[in-house]
């Protein structure tokens, strides 16, 4: 068995970091894990904060960052009508462009959240900006307008009255997004280059706000879905389904991949091993500690992590599920947690990070309070940590 | 020889650097088939490539391209709106960067030209401000009834603040006319719901029925069968014709009759689990009758966290068929023209069968309205269920 997993996990594994970037939700392969070292450990309005510029608006999405600039889009605007890209240079936190848009599809939601739920991806060169509004654009790094979908146009019932939320997320030349709601549901891979469809499959018309991943075989990815009914592998260049996962599985938290194995949220934790041949994965653990609520759990050096919404950090053996500590860190979170460095970030929804380091005890190192509210989960990049609350983005660095 | 050369190379860089990016990077001059190309994208990214070149074009033009961008927003499409609006952004935001002047002047007059569209004029002010900070003491206070919706909230919320300074002051009735003029001009709900407050203490009670243009009389009936959500879809009797002296047969064989409804509700809700009992997997109708004095555009906006369709007469302006995800005032927007005289307007509200408490809502409201949220002149006529409606009812 331990051969076994050794062996599936150099071949499964979540698209890796493109180099110090952060790339999409959660960072590289939506891992929600970072190769940064010498990261803060300590901050505040005073200490290591290097810059903080203020935002036109709300949003849970996270930062992302690559070639040494920053993006982050918002919304705002009586009823939530309109959509801002925005452009900042990492190094000094200052403007670079700032493009907004009106929104074209629904834009009722939960007061929790708003327009600004999908956090955008880039490919270094590029930056595709989905918002709860299903409007889709794709910008270079100068912030020129190179293709643009309003999606409720194309496909006039989709989106939902509680708000989208699922990212979007890149392979090769392929845009890939999963539209999970009341109307029409569906996943499509769309030509990054063009913005038109390259194939589209219908999904279940119900609500779903995971995010997909990818997972890499050779030279081969397959877009990982999960939804509520369970979780499907699908060729991620022609969109057929390779393989399908149904045991249930959450609609609000995403997957990870680590050590050969898929984490499914599935309001706690499914480890569930794909097999070769497109048979239904094997379940190769569960377990009811790893709840989550709106963050997404998190796998890091063959441990796996997730916060749940009484503010209890667990922390679980990612081989077997066995719990191996639990530590209760203050308040109510929205955040996914983030590793690197060998610590855990998690940041509540007043803004406070706690920062817990990893080992078989775990011990809080700092706890940074910001003051503001923070539902997105933070990005790391060039040794800094970027927060973005609601009024603010924060580059939190050692370096000035 | 070499110092010629130089020379002549020095003229071309010059010549490019005096002409700006625009001929410098290739054929761009003239904003109007540039426009045409970007307004000829359309569904399912037909026409991206193209217009992602016309836009780079006429970006490179620079500021004397931005009225001509704006006057093609009046009659663009919200998809092209986009493009047209992010080049406007890209050309002043760059030509700030490089300490070149926007056409103040020109934004001014186009804002004030209520023959454009909201939208571009409210582009047009936002970038006026920015280079121009004394704008909007200037061009607000006239703009309590701009057609555009935006500017209008602008100028609502200007002269909130003002008449609230008033009060502060202590110059109670000057602030209680100028909260009643503001509450006239008011559409957005947030801005109404505070000025009513405001009125309040100074012995102003309003009608926000009235203001909205709610309706709030009603024929309804139900419950029809809508188990498994199976109701939604069907074209059920209400939908085939109006005969308010006619029984129908609803869920199980129940034998339904229209009935009259007046909802005291503020926000004119009408709340179908008492009006009709409380039922689950169900479907209850709402019908009015409204004379219009003229033909005329008009929005059917309507709430409600249940599944609904909005006809006017006869004829489905509106669908979603979504349970339980959230209620706000005007979510559901039927677009569609009113005839000179007798109108029918029906609405299919459809409740599922979720067990939860919080589904439980089967409600909705509905106004008709203009496509600012301003009531429109209408008469609701006084049908009875028991009399059959004068011409004939639903077509």
């Amino acid at each position: 068995m331990k051969r076994l997993l050794a062996s599936l996990s150099l071949c499964l594994l979540a698209t890796p970091a493109i180099g110090d970037d952060w790339p999409q939700f959660r960072g590289a392969g939506g891992l929600s894990v970072s190769d940064e070292t010498g990261l803060p450990t300590k901050w505040s309005a005073t200490q290591n904060l290097r810059w903080k510029v203020a935002l036109p608006g709300r949003g849970l999405t996270n930062p992302v960052i690559a070639n040494g600039r920053v993006y982050v889009t918002a919304s705002s605007g009586y009823l939530e009508s309109r959509l801002h890209v925005l452009c900042y240079e990492a190094e000094s936190g200052k403007k670079l462009w700032e493009r907004q848009f009106w929104s074209t599809g629904i834009t009722l939601c939960h007061p929790k959240t708003c327009m600004a739920a999908p956090t955008p991806a880039t490919d270094g060169e590029r930056i595709y900006a989905l918002f709860a509004t299903c409007d889709l654009f794709a910008l270079d790094a100068k912030g020129d307008l190179l293709w643009y979908r309003s999606l409720s146009r194309d496909y006039p019932t989709v989106g939902n009255n509680v708000g989208m939320a699922s990212s979007p997320i890149l392979s090769k030349d392929l845009l890939l997004i999963q539209m999970e709601n009341a109307g029409e549901s569906f996943v499509v891979g769309i030509d990054k280059r063009t913005g038109k469809n390259r194939w589209k499959i219908e999904r279940k018309r119900e609500i779903n706000w995971a995010t997909p991943i990818l997972l890499r075989t050779g030279d081969r990815e397959d877009l990982l879905l999960q939804s509520g009914p369970g979780v499907a592998a699908h060729d991620a260049a022609t969109g057929k389904q390779r393989w399908i996962y149904k045991g249930g599985a959450s609609n609000l938290a995403s997957p990870v991949a680590g050590n050969g194995l898929i984490f499914a949220a599935t309001g706690g934790v499914t480890a569930i091993q794909p097999s070769a041949n497109g048979a239904e994965p094997k379940v190769v653990w569960s377990s009811n500690r790893l709840q989550s609520g709106y963050s997404s759990p998190v796998s890091y050096r063959d441990r796996d992590y997730a916060v749940n919404s009484a503010g209890v950090l667990n922390c679980v053996d990612a081989r077997d599920g066995k719990p191996v500590w639990q530590q209760r860190v203050k308040g109510a979170y929205s955040a996914s947690p983030v590793a690197a460095d060998g610590k855990i970030y998690v940041v509540n929804e007043e803004g406070l990070t706690t920062v817990v380091e990893t080992g078989d005890q775990p011990r809080i190192l700092a706890t940074n309070p910001l003051g503001e509210t923070i539902l997105a989960t933070p990005a790391i990049a060039d040794g800094a940590i970027y927060l973005r609350s609601d009024q603010h983005l924060f580059c939190i660095s050692e370096r000035k | 020889m070499s110092r010629p050369r130089i020379s002549a190379l020095s003229l071309c860089f010059g010549i490019l650097f005096a002409a700006g990016p625009g001929l410098a990077a290739g054929p761009a001059s003239s904003a109007p088939p540039l426009l045409e190309r970007i307004k000829a994208v359309s569904r399912e990214g037909e026409g991206n490539v193209e217009a992602a070149k016309a836009w780079k074009e006429l970006v490179q033009i620079g500021p004397r391209a931005l009225i001509d961008i704006l006057v093609a927003l009046d009659d663009a499409d919200p998809e092209a709106a986009n493009w047209l609006r992010s080049a406007v952004d890209a050309i002043a935001e760059r030509a700030l960067a490089a300490n070149r002047p926007l056409p103040a002047a020109k934004l001014e007059a186009f804002v004030k030209d209520t023959g454009h569209s909201g939208g571009a004029r409210r582009l047009a002010y936002e970038w006026l401000t920015r280079v121009d900070t004394g704008a909007p003491s200037r061009l607000l206070p006239g703009m309590l009834h701009d057609p555009g919706s935006e500017l209008r909230r602008d100028a609502v919320a200007m002269a909130i603040r003002d008449a609230q300074k008033l009060l502060e002051r202590g110059e109670k009735n000057t602030a209680r006319d100028a909260f009643r003029k503001t509450f006239a001009a008011a559409r957005d709900k947030d801005q109404v719901d505070l000025l009513a407050k405001e009125l309040k203490p100074l012995g102003v009670e309003v009608n926000l029925v009235a203001h909205f243009g709610f309706i709030q009389k009603w024929l309804l009936i139900g419950p029809f069968d809508n188990s498994a959500g199976s109701g939604f879809a069907k074209t059920l009797p209400p939908e085939k014709r109006i005969e308010l002296s006619e029984r129908l047969e609803g869920k199980k064989g129940m034998p339904l009759r229209w009935s009259e409804h007046t909802t005291t509700d503020p926000y004119g809700t009408v709340d179908l689990n008492k009006a009709l009992g409380k039922h689950m997997g169900v479907i209850g109708y709402g019908y009015a009758a409204v004379e219009s004095p003229s033909e005329r555009p008009v929005e059917l906006r309507a709430t409600s966290n249940n599944a609904v369709k909005i006809f006017l007469n006869g004829r489905e302006i509106f669908f979603r068929e979504e349970y339980h995800h959230g209620m706000r005032m005007d979510q559901h927007v039927g677009k569609a023209k009113l005839k000179a005289g007798r109108n029918e307007i029906l609405i299919k509200v459809c409740q599922n069968e979720q067990k939860e408490d919080w589904a439980q809502n089967w409600s909705f409201q509905l106004r008709v309205c203009d496509a600012l949220g301003g009531a429109v002149p209408l008469k609701l006529l006084a049908e009875k269920p028991t009399a059959r409606p004068v011409e004939g009812g639903g077509q």
